[in-house]
């Protein structure tokens, strides 16, 4: 029997200490002990099954955060356990946890291992003490290579990093080396973001002040070009606007939400996409975790900020989201899904990027321009 | 009611110094706005009014006033708030009353703004009589600010009224001084009509209604009557006052002060200052001080969205019905399409304009770089007035160019002297005199090109003084200047909205400052950008706008979908709001850059 497939996202949204250019929904104080939280997560896989109609099937499972390596791999197991049970994983479905050094050793890989987790993602942001200091991470460079030795000798092969360039102080040269150094590890799966300061965060107040000194914007455009020279030149492939991997090993959970396939989101915050109708629909939990707790200890799902989308949204969201996966989108396949009609308005306007150079189209595939990548979002805002 | 019971008198206030509360008292003291309607605010009600008025409308309201000698009394407050853009509307309304409040705040004293006010009362021979507002505050300072009103305004203040609107002292005493203090109106009721149109506005129902204060002769209802301007005729469909809400009466008597409906269509008939009087008994000649207002202050306005034409287009016509100082006619841009060509009686009054378009028509506007009316004598012998750089002829065909000057007096501390007189020698202005008021307040008087002054003046001269100066000023002369025109090119190509007039020493420092501020205000786009600055073809300043490297926000966290569309709505909502020049797309504030240049 097969049942309709539906993604898993589990938010933790706890950490030891908050980074100074996180906007994530995630904090320092832990008011819940992982147990607590973990006892939540499974009251809402229970609640939420019983408002689906359908059998359903789980091809990936994502724990993110926050911090959920500070998690038990007892409580991970618990929570695995009870989704299979609900929603029932496919046999090779991919169960990421994310994880930070300094909370993961090799006893616990083993354990979060077992509990169920077959690819982790270690954040490392950068090979700098200095740099990692002045994000406001808790751990040093020899920490994150040893999170990286724990995962693989706890049994993860499937392992993946997060580095962060354009950091204040950070020059070309230091960010190439930092490719190189993330290469040699040999990690399966490679994320490297450009630094944005969010609103309301200690660098957005640095950044007011003046003191924070990013790289200008040439050089952030070169420290991206970079990225993608030395990261496919060392054999990874570049998939996603950020997101660089070996051969059959990107992350499956990733591209759900940039093929708009659907997956449900449970803990504090966490979003989700339910896509029955062609459209779909879009909603949110409570951030708050003691709003979140206590809405469940009620009976009451925390969702809120529902909003169904309209053929225009569907549409828009298709092109910019599968944008980003450098493979592009299927016009043809979005014809057949929207009708050749209402997609006609967005064709156009796509060939006027391929004008300006910015899109390229191979029979069905639309596609980013390699020099276009780094000018991703000038393109995608033409698709709104 | 004989005309020697009749009171006609204005407040002369600073903002905040309490004229709104002040009236209110008196308002529900003689029982013309009821306890139950206190919390109106009835003045506040007419602030709103005139915020929404684009010149600022005189108001009036009768009160009935049972005084200490037994006698009664009409009262009529004819609210007259000024500023420099509209000297003449309010010299005219003061024109209607025998008698002026000086309200002064008794903690702040006497405030720039207040200064202009009282000397147009005091030369409109209006006995004033001083109020000091807020004496319960701690901070107030009665004996102080007396001293600072006699030696600055030369009023005497030994009986002046101590009161505070807010918990309702002295507002007797206020009602008093004004039946002891404020002549009564002289006039004769037997004598033609003879009426002054202090103000005049529409309304959509009744059309143009008119403020009239009868000067000599009756006016009754259903008699025909005649604007001595225009010599137009209409019949005086209603005659009535404001008590505080329209009430017809039968007649308007001398000295009396009222509205008339007379069935006029358009406001641009019934100027303020014009002489009403009978159709077929007219009365000798018209009153002294009417005189058409022109407009001074001149700029382009253009719907960003350009889609958007038709509703500027109704808005103006729709602002126009409510304010004949006001003009506009169609203009076209290169740059930034269609649009109008407005003009203003003075920068406030291009800001209240603007402000509504935007605020309450909806409309986002681009408003070009004010400039004034020059005059340009041609080799050929004639003269033509222009209003922007691109009606300016070719420079073979200019024998010489005229400007407005203006005299401005403005009033500051003494401790900004010196940079007020730095400001006013860098505006290229001449020195009349500066005269101290007293020992710390000085009127610093100039004669100043009025293109100087729409740019920057006002920003620079409040920077420099703390919002501690005070400007007036009235149009002098035209003056012949060394004009050029500056133009600013993008990628080569001359952006008409963004060409100007100026004096050519300053042209090289202010085209140099434009380009660099340019390139501050224009983002990066797909591909280098040249800015350059020229008078005719001469190239004299560039900078250059690099090409956009990197647009991408490579985060997205947990699914959250929403949040990244939010972020590109965000970013094509700024998109929007640019104008594209050629291939370049310019912000709005691009076309202001010329008010942010110093100098």
């Amino acid at each position: 029997m097969t049942g309709m497939h539906i993604s898993l996202y589990l938010h933790y949204p706890f950490c030891v200490q908050k980074c100074l250019y996180c906007d994530f929904n995630s904090r320092a104080e832990r008011r819940f002990s992982p147990a607590e939280y973990a006892e939540l997560l499974v009251r809402e896989l229970e609640a939420v099954s019983r408002t689906l109609s359908r059998p359903v099937q789980v091809p990936t499972m994502y724990f993110g955060g926050g911090t959920p390596s500070l998690m038990e791999p007892s409580d991970l197991a618990r929570v695995i356990e009870t989704a299979d049970r609900l929603f029932r994983l496919e046999p090779d479905a991919e169960i990421t946890l994310e994880a930070n050094p300094g909370t993961l050793s090799v006893d616990r890989a083993r354990g979060f291992r077992s509990a169920g987790a077959n690819r982790i993602s270690i954040g490392i942001q950068a090979f700098e003490n200095r740099l990692l200091a002045r994000l406001g991470r808790i751990h040093s460079v020899r920490e994150a290579l040893d999170a990286v030795d724990a995962a693989r000798c706890g049994g993860f092969d499937n392992l993946g990093i997060d580095l962060i360039h354009s950091l204040p102080e950070q020059s070309l040269a230091q960010w190439e080396t930092a490719l190189r150094t993330a290469a040699v590890l040999a990690p399966e799966h490679i994320s490297a973001y450009a630094l944005t300061v969010e609103e309301g965060t200690p660098f957005a107040a640095l950044e007011r002040r003046g003191e924070l000194p990013l790289p200008e914007e040439d050089e952030g455009a070169q420290m991206f070009e970079a990225t993608a020279r030395l990261l496919t030149g060392a054999g990874y492939e570049h998939y996603e606007i950020s997101n660089f991997a070996r051969p059959g090993r990107q992350s499956r959970h990733n591209s759900v939400y940039w093929r708009r396939a659907s997956y449900l989101g449970f803990g504090a915050g966490a979003h989700s996409f339910l896509n029955t109708d062609g459209l779909g629909e879009r909603w949110s939990n409570a951030p708050s975790p003691e709003q979140y707790r206590d809405a469940l200890s009620q009976g009451i799902l925390p969702t809120r900020d529902r909003i169904p989308l309209t053929l225009e949204d569907a549409l828009a969201e298709s092109f910019f989201l599968g944008l980003r996966l450098l493979a592009g989108v299927d016009v043809g396949e979005l014809a057949g899904r929207f009708g050749a009609g209402p997609l006609a308005p967005y064709l156009d306007r796509a060939q006027g990027l391929i004008e300006r150079g910015l899109l390229e189209r191979d029979g069905d595939r639309l596609r980013l321009a390699p020099k276009a990548v780094i000018l991703a979002n000038t393109v995608f805002a033409e698709f709104l | 009611m004989t005309i020697d019971h009749i009171r006609n008198f204005s407040i002369i206030a600073h903002i905040d110094h309490g004229k709104s509360t002040i009236a209110d008292r008196l308002l529900e003291f003689t029982g013309t706005l009821s306890q139950r309607d206190k919390q109106d605010q009835f003045l506040d009600k007419m602030d709103l009014e005139r915020e929404r008025g684009i010149t600022i409308k005189a108001q009036t309201v009768r009160l009935n006033y049972h005084a200490d000698d037994g006698k009664d009394y009409v009262l009529n407050l004819i609210d007259t708030p000024g500023h420099v853009d509209f000297t003449y509307e309010v010299s005219r309304s003061l024109t209607a009353c025998e008698g002026g409040l000086l309200v002064v705040d008794a903690s702040q004293g006497v405030e720039a703004q207040t200064l202009a006010n009282v000397y147009l009362a005091l030369d409109a021979n209006l006995e004033v009589f001083v109020v000091l507002n807020k004496i319960d505050l701690p901070a107030a300072e009665p004996e102080r600010v007396k001293r600072e009103i006699e030696e600055i305004i030369g009023l005497d203040t030994h009986d002046a009224v101590l009161a505070s609107a807010k918990e309702g002292i002295g507002t007797k005493e206020i009602l008093e001084e004004i039946v002891k203090k404020v002549p009564p109106p002289v006039g004769d009721a037997a004598k033609p009509l003879k009426a002054l149109l202090f103000d005049s506005w529409y309304d959509q129902y009744q059309g143009v209604i008119i403020l009239v204060r009868i000067i000599d002769g009756t006016l009754k209802k259903g008699e025909k009557i005649q604007l001595m301007s225009n010599k137009r005729s209409y019949e005086a469909l209603k005659v009535g006052v404001f008590a505080p809400d329209m009430r017809e009466v039968a007649t308007l008597s001398a000295g009396e002060v009222g509205f008339v409906i007379a069935g006029i269509k358009d406001v641009a008939d019934a100027k303020v200052g014009d002489t009403v009087t009978h159709l077929h008994r007219p009365c000798d000649g018209p009153l002294p001080g009417y005189k058409e207002v022109k407009p001074m202050v001149f700029s382009g306005l253009y719907p960003i969205d350009t889609s958007q034409y038709e509703a500027l287009r109704d808005a103006l016509a729709k602002l126009k019905l409510n304010d004949s100082s006001f003009s506009y006619e169609p203009e076209t841009s290169l740059a930034l399409g269609f649009g109008f060509r407005c003009g203003f009686l003075g920068l406030l009054h291009m800001e209240i304009i603007q402000e509504r378009l935007e605020r309450e028509f909806n409309l986002e506007l681009i408003t070009t770089a004010p400039t004034v009316v020059y005059k340009v004598h041609q080799t050929n012998g004639t003269m033509v007035q222009i209003e922007s750089a691109n009606q300016l002829p070719p420079t073979g065909e200019i024998a010489y160019v005229e400007e407005p000057f203006i005299l401005a007096s403005i009033h500051v501390p003494n401790e900004f002297v010196g940079g007020i007189l730095a400001l006013c020698e860098e505006k290229r202005g001449v020195q009349r005199e500066i005269k101290y008021l007293t020992p710390t307040r000085v009127m610093v008087i100039y004669e100043l090109p009025l293109n100087e002054v729409v740019l920057d003046f006002y920003d620079r001269l409040k920077s420099i003084t703390k919002g501690y100066a005070s400007l007036d000023y009235e149009l002098l002369d035209y003056r012949q200047s060394e004009l050029v025109r500056l133009n600013i090119m993008i990628n080569g190509e001359v952006v008409d909205a963004l060409s100007l007039i100026i004096h050519r020493d300053k042209a090289y420092y202010r085209g140099r400052e434009l380009v660099s501020k340019m390139k501050e205000l224009i983002p990066r786009q797909m591909f280098e950008i040249a800015i350059q600055a020229a008078i005719g073809t001469k190239v004299i300043a560039r900078e250059t706008v690099k090409a956009l490297r990197k647009d991408v926000l490579a985060k997205c966290y947990g699914g959250d979908i929403t949040r990244k569309r939010k972020l590109l709505e965000k970013q094509k909502e700024g998109k929007k709001r640019m104008k594209n020049v050629g291939n370049v797309e310019l912000p709005q504030e691009a076309f202001l850059a010329i008010l942010k240049v110093e100098g």
